[in-house]
């Protein structure tokens, strides 16, 4: 083309040409213009629609009021009280240090709060809301809702938060709630979960029905800017309340056990034993529930965790120890069945030999020629040693799985413990070792290899006592059929309710757990080694060397109603156990005269659980002040160390040996000898005695 | 329209271009009445009057006479690159990027002015060019000069989109003047090599953030790429037939940013729908086809050159701003001519619009035929 001399002919003519280029150009950009247009106006229209939708309406959810705890009788466990709080959104904080200092003031919050929720606010993620104080009062709430402009993030509520009337008495029966973690997040999906001020079920029943107590989230509707601004409210739908649960607990007898277990460490249980009804089930010490809802602080975290007696740990379901002689009526009940005649007696000279071997009773001086009832009310050892060995570790298996030893209750807990009934071919298939002698004599007494939880002992104590097929149930069903009789015969059971009677209103060996009401209850003491002769006596020392303490018991003894078992941990003894016994089911009967009790020895205790937790925890918080040097642990890590305390307590000297039983401090054998010399035996301490 | 009844000053203007100009205006001013939540005073008012100023000026330089065109084109074009240079001067005293001069009584772009200005002096230098140089580097060397230095002083501000509004004006002024078609296809073949480099060492991280984007919008949906994905929300929703006057929630609710500005098509579509759309690009098209029809009837090189430049000049904005709102380009600061709100490439447009009527009114008295 260059070889061509260019004209303007030439020149005009490309001119045109391309002009009518560049007009092509033009409508084909139109047509892919309109075309584009077309496709994001018609073909995806809804899809865009949508979106524009969702950005111009603005769902807040509104918590729904979680479904309330019931007792049997109508009266809250865990309720909902109207509250005001203040939450911060992370994700919103411009300056955390300078917003924390203004809030700080605004609710006069401590040095060790606030250092705690500086921790949150570091892990938190974006999304997730933390609570900076709840159960606020209307000055302080305002205070903060009118310098809201300046404190970007900061998000004051109304709402309504979880309450506990009984604080840390239920708290291990009823659990806790918390916010979501990111967790639950993860699993569930839910916008609700990261609503601020929306608590989910954390631990025991709170957890466990979670779905029926949270009921269905209210919301509003409202058309808002890209900023946040409100332009107008589109409308506001109720929350759905969760369904309420009612349980066969008794409040007030819950609420009483707890308080009247003291400083000990143990759990008591209470059952209709009748029905099944749990009346109560408290574990202690324990955890106050409300303050694990509004987020656990360092302080308390420290305390709580520091403490040897285990107060994440519920006892109940979780504890796991050695029955001792709470389990010679049941032992008592094999003999019967396989046709002993309970007047059949055995000459008791403080011990008995087998083979080489002695084994001795607790009472070292004997008691004399003993049969069954008196085998039982004297817990005298050689007399179930030796008709034990004459039946048969087999009977004796079969029968306590029967009363429900080892059972495993469907109650409606994670992670409960079920413990061990031995017999040979249990050992034989665990530790690949034929059954020996002692072993035997170990399990008649409760020691050894033998470990149930206290529901199991309260389960236990239900059947003996009605002689019915006793399921522990926490649900109250009052339309429930009465379990089904046992297959006992009446006159066994007779026989065992006198034995058990005469225990606490005869000559036994816990005279002082008589009622002071005009009704007789039946029990059995029951001592339980924790470590051999060799480390500690079990009666005095360090604490964690220390005997437990046992009593199972029902009453009335002759028209059994109620049966309850109680474990104190490292009581000492039985000693420890009874009394708690006896004034629980006093209060059954008369609680203003329990109550009277109570009120003395908690003068004695310095003040009832609220108030001595306060003031340890005022101890601690003098002591380690905002510098608790644990930091708080999250959700998840307390759940985890909760999940710990639910391994169960496996003593950690089992007595594969031969177990020593220990002297009940209410023998009334003549004279209580000292501390028994440890055997001579040359493998272990020998058994020595019993209650 | 029969002449015998209309006054001759009135049937001899313009009206197939004043005719969709003040459609589009109109519209224009409806869709920002609607933007500032029923209000007219905010922007339609200044809008409208903007209009009606700059067509006082469109008139008054379509009825200027080729001769000045062609003496003012290089002294224009000087004094816009001084200005140019000005505005690099002050921005680098006062820091970051500067675009304007404060000149008292306006604020003064001179690159928004130096899109007219560079195709005015191409078609000037094509003019005065001989014929048979066209083909020879000649054509080509110079205008790569008078192109360079206002170019590269835009992108220095950093303003990638008037730079590129500039370029693209001066290459459609190349093209028609007739340059070989293989030196446009070799650039085109090198740009494609040179635009991956460019992307990762000239351009800056925001305009490189902006092209990412563009590339993968939902990436980043509340960052940057929240300005291309409420754009096609709000088009999206709009569907057929639109929300209806002043009920487009997208731009209400500020979800939709720019709304009266880069983005008032998208404000306008949510409004409107497709048939809104659809009418906005007919009148661009009519403008357009006017344009060029006035620039093949144009009496001689110059004003042919001139009249296809501006044309082009304007279409640039349209394209590239609707396929930005629409999701088909990267998001650059180019407003869509007489619709969105803004003094600067109001005047820009006009004095394009301007040009062209004055190319047409030469056509009417200069005898028909080549130059």
């Amino acid at each position: 083309m260059a070889k061509l001399p260019i004209t303007s002919a030439i020149l005009s003519n490309r001119f045109e040409r391309r002009t009518f280029v560049l007009g092509s150009l033009q409508a084909g950009v139109g047509t892919l213009l309109a075309a584009r247009l077309g496709y994001l106006a018609v073909a995806q229209n809804e899809k865009y629609q949508a979106a524009s939708e969702s950005n111009r309406v603005n769902l807040t959810l509104i918590p729904p009021r979680r479904g309330w705890v019931l007792d049997r009788f109508g009266k809250a466990l865990a309720s909902n009280r109207a509250d005001f709080r203040v939450d911060l959104i992370p994700d919103r904080v411009v300056d955390p240090d300078r917003t924390m200092q203004t809030l700080a003031g605004l609710l006069s919050l401590p040095p060790d709060k606030v250092r705690d929720i500086r921790d949150k606010l570091d892990k938190a993620r974006g999304f997730q809301p933390v609570e900076v104080a709840a159960s606020l009062d209307w000055e302080k709430f305002a205070a903060v809702s009118v310098r809201l402009p300046e404190l970007p993030g900061v998000i004051p509520q109304q709402g309504f938060s979880r309450f506990y009337p009984f604080g840390a008495s239920v708290g291990h029966m009823v659990g806790y709630v918390g916010a979501a973690s990111a967790e639950d997040y993860e699993k569930e999906r839910n916008p609700l979960l990261v609503t601020p001020g929306f608590k989910i079920g954390k631990d025991g029943l709170e957890k466990h029905f979670e779905t029926r107590l949270r009921g269905v989230p209210g919301a509003r509707r409202v058309e808002a800017t890209a900023s946040g601004r409100i332009v107008r409210d589109l409308g506001t739908r109720e929350d759905v309340p969760g369904k309420p649960i009612q349980l066969t607990i008794n409040a007030g007898l819950q609420d009483y056990a707890a308080r009247r277990i003291g400083l000990e460490s143990g759990s008591v249980v209470v059952m209709d034993c009748e029905t099944g009804d749990i009346l109560a089930m408290a574990s202690m010490p324990s955890f106050d529930p409300n303050s694990f809802s509004d987020g656990i602080g360092r302080i308390e975290w420290k305390m709580l965790s520091e403490d040897d007696h285990v107060p994440l740990r519920n006892k109940v379901l979780r504890g796991l120890y050695p029955p001792g002689s709470t389990v010679k009526p049941m032992v008592a009940m094999a003999f019967l069945e396989a046709g002993l005649d309970p007047s059949e007696s055995v000459g008791c000279g403080g011990g008995l030999r087998v083979g080489n071997r002695v084994f001795h009773c607790w009472n070292r001086r004997g008691h004399g020629s003993v049969d069954m009832a008196k085998g039982i009310y004297q817990s005298c050892d050689v007399y179930f040693y030796h008709f034990a060995q004459k039946i048969g570790m087999d009977k004796i298996a079969a029968m306590a799985r029967r009363l429900g030893l080892g059972q495993e209750f469907p109650m409606p807990y994670p992670g409960q413990s079920y413990g061990t009934v031995p017999d040979p071919a249990w050992k034989l298939k665990k530790y690949g070792k034929e059954w020996a002698v002692y072993d035997t004599v170990n399990a008649t007494i409760g020691q050894g290899y033998m470990l149930v939880n206290p529901l199991q002992q309260a389960v236990m104590a239900s059947r003996i006592a009605s002689g019915r097929q006793i399921m522990p149930r926490l649900l109250l069903d009052r339309n429930a059929p009465l379990p089904k009789p046992m297959g006992f015969r009446q006159d066994h059971l007779d026989y065992i309710h006198a034995a058990m009677s005469e225990v606490v209103n005869g000559r036994g060996t816990a005279g002082k757990a008589r009622l002071p009401v005009d009704v007789l209850m039946a029990g059995k003491t029951g001592t339980a080694q924790v470590v051999g002769l060799n480390i500690a006596n079990g009666k005095s020392g360090q604490w964690k060397y220390r005997d437990h303490g046992h009593f199972i018991a029902f009453a009335p003894f002759d028209k059994p109603k109620y049966a309850c078992a109680v474990v104190i941990e490292h009581g000492g003894g039985s000693g420890a156990a009874y009394p708690i016994a006896r004034d629980v089911m006093t209060y059954i009967f008369d609680p203003a005269k329990a109550m009277d009790v109570l009120d003395a020895f908690e003068k004695q205790w310095g003040g009832n659980v609220q108030q001595r937790m306060a003031a340890r925890y005022d101890t601690f918080a003098a002591k380690y002040g905002a510098s608790a040097p644990k930091a708080v642990p999250d959700d998840e890590e307390v759940t985890e160390r909760v999940e710990q305390g639910r391994k169960p307590s496996e003593p950690t000297t089992a007595q594969t040996d031969a177990a020593s039983p220990r002297p009940e401090p209410e023998a009334p054998a003549p004279s209580q000898p000292p501390a028994p010399a440890p055997s001579a035996s040359p493998s272990a301490a020998a058994p020595t005695g019993g209650q | 329209m029969p002449r015998a009844y209309v006054p001759a000053p009135i049937a001899r203007q313009p009206w197939s271009v004043l005719l969709p100009l003040m459609a589009l205006v109109s519209f224009g001013a409806a869709v920002l009445d609607s933007a500032a939540g029923g209000r007219f005073d905010v922007w339609a008012m200044s809008h409208v009057v903007r209009f009606c100023v700059f067509l006082i000026m469109a008139m008054v330089i379509a009825r200027l006479p080729q001769e000045l065109f062609r003496k003012m084109a290089l002294p224009a074009y000087a004094v816009l690159c001084v200005l140019l240079m000005l505005v690099e001067l002050i921005g680098g005293i006062g820091g970051g990027s500067q675009r304007w001069l404060n000149l008292g009584f306006m604020t003064l772009q001179p690159s928004e002015l130096m899109k007219p200005g560079i195709v005015l002096v191409l078609a000037w230098f094509y003019s005065v060019l001989p014929v048979g140089e066209t083909q020879s580097w000649r054509a080509l060397a110079p205008a790569g000069v008078l192109l360079g230095i206002p170019a590269g002083l835009v992108m220095l501000q950093p303003d990638l989109g008037t730079g590129l509004a500039i370029s693209f004006g001066a290459v459609v002024v190349m093209f028609m003047a007739g340059l070989p078609l293989r030196w446009f296809l070799g650039a085109g073949a090198a740009g494609l090599v040179i635009a991956p480099l460019a992307f990762f060492s000239l351009l800056h991280d925001y305009q490189r953030k902006r092209v990412l984007v563009f590339l993968d919008p939902e990436n980043d949906p509340l960052g940057s790429g929240y300005h291309i994905t409420q754009s096609k929300i709000a088009i999206g929703s709009g569907g057929l037939i639109g929300k209806g006057f002043g009920n487009g929630s997208q731009s209400h609710l500020n979800y939709l940013p720019e709304s009266h500005t880069d983005f008032v098509f998208a404000t306008m579509a949510e409004e409107w729908g497709m048939f809104g759309g659809l009418f906005v690009l007919i009148v661009f098209g009519l403008i357009f086809r006017w344009g060029l029809k006035v620039s093949l009837a144009a009496p001689d090189r110059f004003s042919r050159l001139l009249a296809s430049g501006m044309t082009m000049t304007i279409f640039f904005y349209m394209c590239i701003n609707l396929m930005m709102v629409m999701g088909l380009a990267p998001v650059v600061g180019i407003p869509l001519p007489w619709m969105s709100h803004g003094g600067s490439s109001m005047m820009t447009n006009m004095i394009c619009i301007g040009t062209i009527m004055a190319v047409e009114r030469w056509s009417r008295s200069a005898p028909k035929g080549l130059s």
